[in-house]
């Protein structure tokens, strides 16, 4: 994969598929049918964000990429996944990792009792590098998230919420991946803090050329950053599109945005619009 | 006061051994989050294995070789062929996994050595230290004072491999998170076998001067019940709170013993230990050192 990154380092790179999922299906348990067919592709080089409702299967769609799903008796019974033209569907999350694709997990996930600086140094784990490559990749992260170089000392479970989602993709960044799985990083965070933090993933995207999987519920922000979307529901991938037509189609406005060309609706009316017959009563 | 002196110090060293024991603990509750009923056993283990060993004719630097060969390959097959079918299964569920493991490692280790009691002869005298004596008149064993230095090599060997290197660090991460430890690339499985060899190696320790005190016996995975009390004032995820709380019981149980225990007939060093680890959780359920749960609210 490198020898072609190498080969074209700025055109034509833009449209190649980086990632692609082909129709996978997702059982949990062997019983739980959460994956119906869902197929997407990143481009390398490309922000793409995975959109839907609780529970529509965005995060169980990152974890069949990055294979945390065994740990959780999951299991991807059919289709199959391939990151730079190879399948990566039985590898082992550690391989993963060392191939450049790295998962930041819904809910931070940083080690609460390591310190800042040590979570990061637990992302190098799969390179290792000298000690000067090291810390090399460790100032590089410093300079984007510069407000978790002052926390570097303390320990992670202490730091605030975006502090910790700082940490949590600079501990990803430590691999030194070209693919990013960004799990819900707005989740409990204030609207500025989130703005920040997707402009450092912009940032990342357009100077280390990492490319990104973002799986958001906060779609306005989401279709505002990324180049493409695809949107789920139940399982299912319902539509998708270049960014800017998401957020100027009408369905996913009104859904997602709760923007319409009507104005604001009546709650009364959205409710009754979404009723659904009821198993009791 | 001389003698009382001479009766803490002695409770500390004898301390020391109760860290040995708690430190295999602590290392597998660290890395896994389960305690390990099956530490007593392992040092159990350990200890017959190398005796029987010297039985076979074995030399003793070679017979230390060979066991800690077969401990570090014991951890790893546990960790292979117990724990990795049991990924993320409710922490109970490992916990009784343990206790079936212990009655399998003691069953086997007296299947292959057989079940009488031996002596283990280590070179190191447990008597008086003479130069200590004529100064100051208290006695302090020499195999005790020997116990004490040996544990206090690999608590820091321990404590800079935790916080210092690669796979230490690895070893924490794993502890607070399996799941974001996999998400950032660190390989759980090869983490727990490395826990479970070193978990080993303690055991080996222990079992060696546990089993050079009081014999080789099966009475030897009892030594880990004694465990329990210094894990619950030291901490269960800390090293040094394994020290500390090993000082403490040993310190306190012989000091009861002489200053209370005529009062009440004597036999306080057997409980007193278990009295004080209840007050602990009663006041302090974490231990001295133990990690605070983190929440955010």
């Amino acid at each position: 994969m490198n020898v072609q990154t190498a080969a074209s380092p700025q055109s034509g790179v833009a449209s190649r598929a980086y990632l692609t999922v082909n129709n996978i299906e997702v059982i949990y348990d062997h019983v739980i049918l959460v994956l119906k067919g869902v197929s997407l592709e990143v481009p390398e080089g490309k922000i793409v964000a995975l959109l839907g409702a609780n529970g529509a299967g965005k995060t169980t769609t990152l974890k069949a990429i990055s294979n945390l799903l065994r740990a959780e008796r999951g299991d991807v019974t059919k289709g199959t996944i391939e990151f730079a033209g190879k399948r990566v569907d039985r590898l082992t999350p550690n391989d993963l990792v060392r191939m450049g694709v790295c998962q930041v997990m819904e809910g931070r996930h940083c080690f609460a009792h390591l310190t800042v600086e040590e979570n990061l140094l637990t992302g190098a784990f799969t390179h290792k590098g000298t000690r000067a490559e090291i810390a090399e990749a460790l100032e590089k992260v410093y300079h984007y998230f510069p407000r978790i170089k002052q926390r570097r000392g303390s320990q992670a479970g202490y730091t605030s919420g975006g502090e910790q989602q700082m940490t949590a993709i600079g501990r990803a960044l430590m691999a030194r991946p070209t693919m990013i799985l960004l799990d819900e990083p707005s989740m409990g965070l204030a609207p500025q803090i989130v703005e920040e933090i997707f402009e450092i993933v912009r940032d990342l995207n357009t100077n280390e050329r990492v490319s990104f999987l973002l799986a958001e519920q906060n779609t306005m922000v989401a279709l505002r950053f990324a180049n493409y979307g695809y949107i789920l529901e139940n399982g299912r991938v319902v539509m998708d599109g270049e960014a800017r037509d998401l957020a100027a189609n009408e369905d996913v406005k009104e859904f997602y945005l709760g923007l319409s060309t009507a104005g604001r609706k009546s709650f009364r009316d959205v409710k009754h619009y979404r009723r659904r017959k009821r198993w009791l009563a | 006061m001389s003698f009382f002196f001479e009766v803490l110090i002695g409770g500390l060293l004898s301390g020391v051994m109760y860290s040995l024991v708690a430190l295999g603990f602590v290392l597998i509750y660290k890395a896994s989050g389960v305690f390990n009923f099956a530490q007593g056993s392992l040092v159990f283990f350990a200890a017959l294995t190398f005796v029987g060993l010297r039985e076979h004719g074995f030399n003793s630097a070679l017979a230390l070789l060979a066991t800690l060969g077969v401990m570090i390959v014991l951890g790893l097959l546990i960790e292979r062929i117990v724990l990795r079918p049991l990924v993320n299964q409710p922490q109970i569920t490992l916990f009784m996994a343990t206790i079936g493991l212990s009655f399998v490692i003691e069953g086997f280790a007296q299947l292959l050595w057989g079940a009488n009691v031996r002596g283990l002869e280590l070179g190191i005298q447990d008597e008086p230290i003479e130069q200590i004596t004529t100064y100051t008149g208290m006695n302090v064993s020499k195999f005790d004072l020997s116990a004490a230095g040996i544990a206090a090599l690999l608590v820091t060997g321990l404590a800079l491999f935790f916080s210092r290197t690669r796979i230490g660090r690895a070893l924490r991460a794993v502890a607070d998170d399996h799941q974001a430890a996999l998400a950032v690339g660190i390989p759980l499985q090869q983490i727990w076998g490395i826990v479970w060899a070193v978990a080993g190696f303690v055991a080996l320790v222990a079992g060696l001067l546990w089993g050079a005190r009081n014999g080789v016996q099966f009475a030897l995975t009892f030594v880990a019940l004694k465990a329990l009390p210094v894990l619950i004032l030291g901490g269960f995820e800390s090293i040094p709170g394994a020290i500390v709380g090993g000082l403490i019981v040993g310190a306190s149980e012989k000091l009861a013993e002489v200053y209370l225990g005529p009062y009440v007939g004597g036999g306080i060093e057997g409980w007193f230990p278990y009295v004080l680890a209840l007050v602990f959780l009663l006041f302090r359920p974490e231990g001295l050192f133990g990690e605070k749960h983190i929440d955010r609210v």
